[in-house]
């Protein structure tokens, strides 16, 4: 089995020194000019901040059903195909899709523990992401697995019983809803 | 179509970082190289060459849009053709095959490909963000959005169906390193054991740092031609190219979300995705029955249907039928150990759910290189003897086209000469097969090279 993390290594940021002047020659000729090719390079810090207007368009209803306790999925009108992640018309058929809803209990169908993660992420480390299958459904569903210790992660997680939790203060996001062991009891 | 010759190629030193250059001089290296090794000098290869394609997946990592063209006049190929081509982690196989295009069709007599990725200029963990930000915005990333997460979710089905085990996985990370020993163009050099392995720390549960490729800044060119454009390339040079062609090219898609992803029978596989030496054999067809027969269904996440689909299509367009015994080498996209297992499975170098044993096996090994490790069988089709994404480095644009360099030196008999050590140089090399993969599986390329008799 894996042993700790050990990391060894300070990790990097990009806090720094402002810096209003550089070492250059006081005297340009032959010689001081080719030696400008020897000088190790200039790298700044270069901020970039932005923000969107990110819409939901056709999908907008499932961010609804979910600050409203209801975990929605498309489902295709004739074949009856369910995508318990919304998407508006049907790989095979081409159809538009109907709303659903999907049961409140699945089945973790793949895991993981994250140590690391993105930037954005990173506070929130050690976390579980897992796949879940829902009765019915065709496709799966990525969330947030919480409850279990991250610490002991362990195949035997696949085929877990869950059911869905929500936030009571909605962020709109897909994380609005999250899986918990169906033992774990009643929020 | 016409035929198409993998002529000549260069490859930049891959590395964590390179602040010594900006990423179009760090390009012209790679360029400079492929221009050198078939004899010509800048201006003749300018007079000859008939356009480009170029190769960068991350507008983010650089910020800087529109970075192609700033690579093609500094690499003074202006006014000629060019356009850059963007398909994630499989952006350089795309712009490989999208180069074989422009000469296949007649367009172009001489084409070249470059590309690069310069990942070093925003820290680590915000690269990763930026990676992650290939994945569903509005539904993958902001529940934690991390490509190493996503690929050990893959892995804890795959060793959940399969019987995988993390020290299978760890020997692909031992044989990628310590063929990489070899190659002086590779980021890491160092000789690990399967314990090294499951020891680094763990980044996303089972995978630990020692599975998982590196970030890195470099560049990489690939120049093809047309008989036509042998003929001129050589008439210029006044020396002979060795004939590489590249005899098949395949390319299979997957849906963004690894969840969407379908789940199909038995009989759908073997209609639509089956390999023709699959479906050939009653062995296997009994085989697949049992994994069917036990839950097993296609492709799920455990499997790539993208890179089922390019090599079935490059299979046959190269005219192959059992993959590994007709394929003298693969250099395939090892971003995880995990990724490499995935796709033994997806080339039919094995069956589904015998990756783990195939990785084990010693079968994708080099002959010539000890490992440190018991392995029970002899080569026979190694895979990564470049050392991969894992040891070599993982500059996006530029992975691709570097494997299209790798294959060509193979099958020209030439690692010697460009590695300045022929441990790697696989013996009477006829066809190499590259390999290039996006996302979570969602673009696949794959691409072969045959040395002409």
């Amino acid at each position: 089995m894996p042993k700790k993390n050990t990391n060894t290594k300070r990790e990097e940021n990009l806090e720094g020194t402002i810096l209003f002047n550089v070492p250059f020659p006081k005297k340009l000729d032959k010689q001081s000019l080719a030696a400008l090719k020897e000088m190790t390079p200039i790298v700044k810090r270069q901020p970039y901040h932005v923000e969107y207007l990110h819409s939901y368009g056709q999908d907008s209803p499932w961010f609804a059903g979910l600050a409203n306790r209801v975990l929605l999925g498309n489902r295709d009108p004739k074949t009856g195909y369910t995508y318990p992640t919304p998407r508006g018309s049907d790989m095979y058929t081409g159809a538009e899709t109907e709303w659903v809803q999907l049961p409140n209990e699945g089945t973790v169908h793949a895991f993981t523990v994250c140590h690391f993660g993105s930037e954005e992420f990173l506070p929130e480390t050690p976390f579980v992401l897992a796949l879940i299958e829902f009765e019915g459904a065709n496709t799966l569903f990525l969330t947030r697995l919480v409850g279990v210790d991250p610490h002991e992660a362990s195949l035997d997680w696949i085929g877990m019983k869950v059911q869905a939790r929500y936030l009571r203060n909605s962020k709109f996001k897909p994380t609005d809803v999250y899986f918990v062991s169906a033992d774990a009891g009643d929020e | 179509m016409r035929p198409v010759y993998c002529v000549s190629g260069g490859v930049s030193k891959f590395a964590k970082a390179r602040p010594d250059k900006t990423f179009q001089a760090v390009i012209k290296e790679a360029y400079d190289y492929a221009i050198r090794d078939i004899g010509l000098d800048f201006q003749q290869f300018t007079e000859i060459v008939d356009g480009s394609v170029a190769s960068y997946f991350s507008d983010h990592f650089s910020r800087q849009l529109m970075a192609g063209i700033m690579a093609q006049d500094y690499l003074g190929l202006c006014p000629k053709p060019g356009h850059r081509v963007e398909g994630g982690g499989a952006t350089g196989g795309i712009c490989f095959q999208e180069a074989w295009k422009q000469v296949a069709s007649g367009y172009m007599d001489v084409c070249v490909a470059y590309g690069f990725e310069t990942m070093s200029h925003v820290e680590t963990w915000k690269g990763n963000e930026f990676i992650a930000l290939a994945s569903d915005v509005s539904f993958d990333y902001p529940v934690g959005g991390f490509y190493s997460g996503y690929y050990a979710m893959m892995v804890t089905r795959h060793m959940k169906e399969f019987g995988t085990t993390v020290e299978q996985l760890a020997h692909v990370s031992v044989k990628n390193y310590m063929n990489a020993v070899y190659n002086p163009y590779a980021q890491k050099h160092q000789r690990l054991t399967v314990q090294d392995v499951r020891n680094s720390p763990m980044v996303a549960w089972p995978l630990t740092r020692l599975d998982i490729c590196v970030m890195s800044d470099g560049a990489a060119a690939v120049i093809l031609a047309s008989e036509d454009g042998l003929a001129k390339l050589e008439k210029a040079s006044g020396k002979r190219i060795p004939r590489v062609k590249v005899s098949g090219i395949g390319k299979g898609t997957d849906a963004m979300r690894m969840a969407d992803r379908p789940h199909d029978d038995y009989d759908k596989f073997m209609k639509s995705y089956a390999l023709p030496h699959e479906v050939g054999s009653k062995e296997t067809q009994a085989y697949y029955k049992k994994l069917w027969a036990k839950g097993f269904r296609y492709p799920g996440v455990h499997s790539f249907r993208a890179g089922r689909m390019a090599s079935k299509q490059a299979y046959k367009n190269a005219g192959i039928a059992d993959p590994l015994t007709e394929i003298s080498f693969v250099e395939l996209h090892d971003a995880y150990t995990s990724s490499e297992i995935q796709t033994y499975e997806d080339m039919g170098l094995c069956r589904y759910g015998e990756g783990g044993a195939f990785a084990t096996s010693g079968k994708a090994f080099m002959p010539g290189v000890k490992y440190g490790l018991k392995l029970k069988e002899k080569p026979i089709c190694p895979v990564n003897p470049s050392g991969g994404l894992i040891a070599c480095g993982h500059p996006v644009g530029a992975t691709g086209l570097m494997q299209g360099v790798f294959a060509l030196w193979q099958l020209q008999g030439m690692i010697k000469k460009h590695f300045k050590d022929e441990t790697l140089q696989i013996k009477n090399a006829k066809r190499g097969a590259i390999h290039s993969h996006a996302g979570t599986g969602t673009y696949v390329t794959v691409s072969i090279l045959e040395k002409e008799a």
